[in-house]
């Protein structure tokens, strides 16, 4: 109905400030670049993942998300790559029953 | 189908004065056009082509796999997704300048026949990426700004490409500030062209949708109302009809607009194309 914080935000401009999406993407950039990880790696842990996945559950491809963020490091000072993987399990694979 | 591609090449000895947004802009307003259009970075270890155009999240392969033969050129050719015909062939990141050669350079640019044209984004210096990135080039733009370090190194440059036999050299004046022109405190067209002896392809003001646009990852060409997109659109008018008179922007009559066209038109190499 009325919202405050986008109100502001339209009256300053700053909703979607291109500073905002310059910012988010550089993080994300200057991750993968200090991981130094590709993302023909990326397809190769997926893909690795996903046969693991297979022999217990109905996961196909395309509900497996891998990427790389950032999380804070242990000591607290700054931000660390971090390899994040979202799977929804959808059916367990019983014990008997028949891979297709 | 074969069209034998032109091939640019998009150098200024000096960084930072703006050849990786120009490679971004004269590429999508060439794809804009109809174009089917390759860019290639070549700035091995200070990959930044990728980012400008919003494609940094797609690269797979880069141009060392390719030199390297780990995978052919179109499979690491990143296609765009807002203009049609646009590609992009990344540098390696993690690598340096001398992980290719010439020959690879000349090598990769003969596989990609079916383009119309090639638009190399040259590393600043003129060392092995330099070399590297001017092997394969039929034709240069310089780009510069109205500051005395960019325009020494320009000059510089101009010498290294007739060297290299690229006669074909033409100039793009970068952050043209009408103010301080005015003032008497910038270099005028005039006085960058008296000193660089090559044809004027094309002067960009210094407009702040360049940055806005950058932080986005859309190249300024798209936004109708900047005047350093429409600056671009029209170098890449100069570029494709090589014969027609492309009017320089409003921004020139403030800096000797009349010898400005003189210069542009009176040569001849420019015209014959």
């Amino acid at each position: 109905m009325f919202d405050l914080s986008s109100l502001t935000s339209k009256i300053f401009g700053r909703k979607n400030a291109s500073k905002d999406v310059a910012k988010g993407r550089l993080k994300l950039v200057l991750i993968h670049d200090k991981a130094n990880v590709n993302s023909d790696l990326l397809k190769i842990i997926k893909s690795e993942i996903m046969q693991v996945l297979m022999k217990y559950t109905d996961a196909t491809n395309e509900d497996i998300d891998i990427h790389i963020t950032s999380t804070e490091s242990e000591d607290g000072e700054g931000f660390v790559p971090a390899l994040t993987a979202n799977i929804p399990i959808k059916n367990m694979k019983k014990p008997n029953e028949e891979t297709a | 189908m074969i069209k034998n591609p032109e091939i640019f090449v998009i150098t200024s000895g000096k960084g930072g004065v703006g050849k990786t947004t120009t490679t971004a802009n004269l590429g999508a307003e060439l794809a804009r056009n109809g174009k089917k259009v390759s860019l290639i970075d070549t700035d091995i270890g200070l990959r930044n082509l990728d980012l400008v155009l919003r494609l940094e999240n797609r690269v797979v392969f880069d141009l060392v796999d390719v030199a390297k033969g780990i995978c052919e050129a179109k499979q690491a050719l990143i296609k765009d997704r807002n203009f049609d015909g646009l590609y992009l062939l990344p540098a390696a990141q993690t690598r340096d300048k001398d992980a290719i050669t010439q020959e690879d350079m000349i090598k990769i640019c003969e596989k990609l026949k079916n383009f119309d044209y090639i638009i190399i984004d040259c590393p600043a210096g003129i060392e092995q990426g330099f070399k590297n990135a001017i092997a394969a080039a039929h034709k240069a733009i310089i780009v510069t700004t109205p500051e005395v370090s960019a325009v020494r190194d320009a000059d510089r440059i101009i010498g290294l490409l007739e060297a290299n036999n690229i006669s074909d050299i033409s100039l793009i004046i970068n952050r043209i500030r009408v103010d301080m022109i005015k003032k008497g405190n910038m270099m005028s067209i005039d006085d960058m062209l008296e000193i660089l002896a090559v044809k004027l392809i094309g002067i960009v003001p210094d407009d702040e949708d360049v940055i806005i646009s950058t932080n986005k990852g859309e190249p300024v060409i798209a936004n109708l109302k900047s005047r350093s997109g429409q600056a671009y659109r029209n170098i890449v008018k100069r570029i494709i009809n090589k014969d027609e008179e492309v009017p320089f922007l409003n921004l020139e009559k403030y800096v000797g607009f009349m010898s400005l066209i003189k210069k542009f038109f009176s040569n001849k190499k420019y015209r014959e194309g």
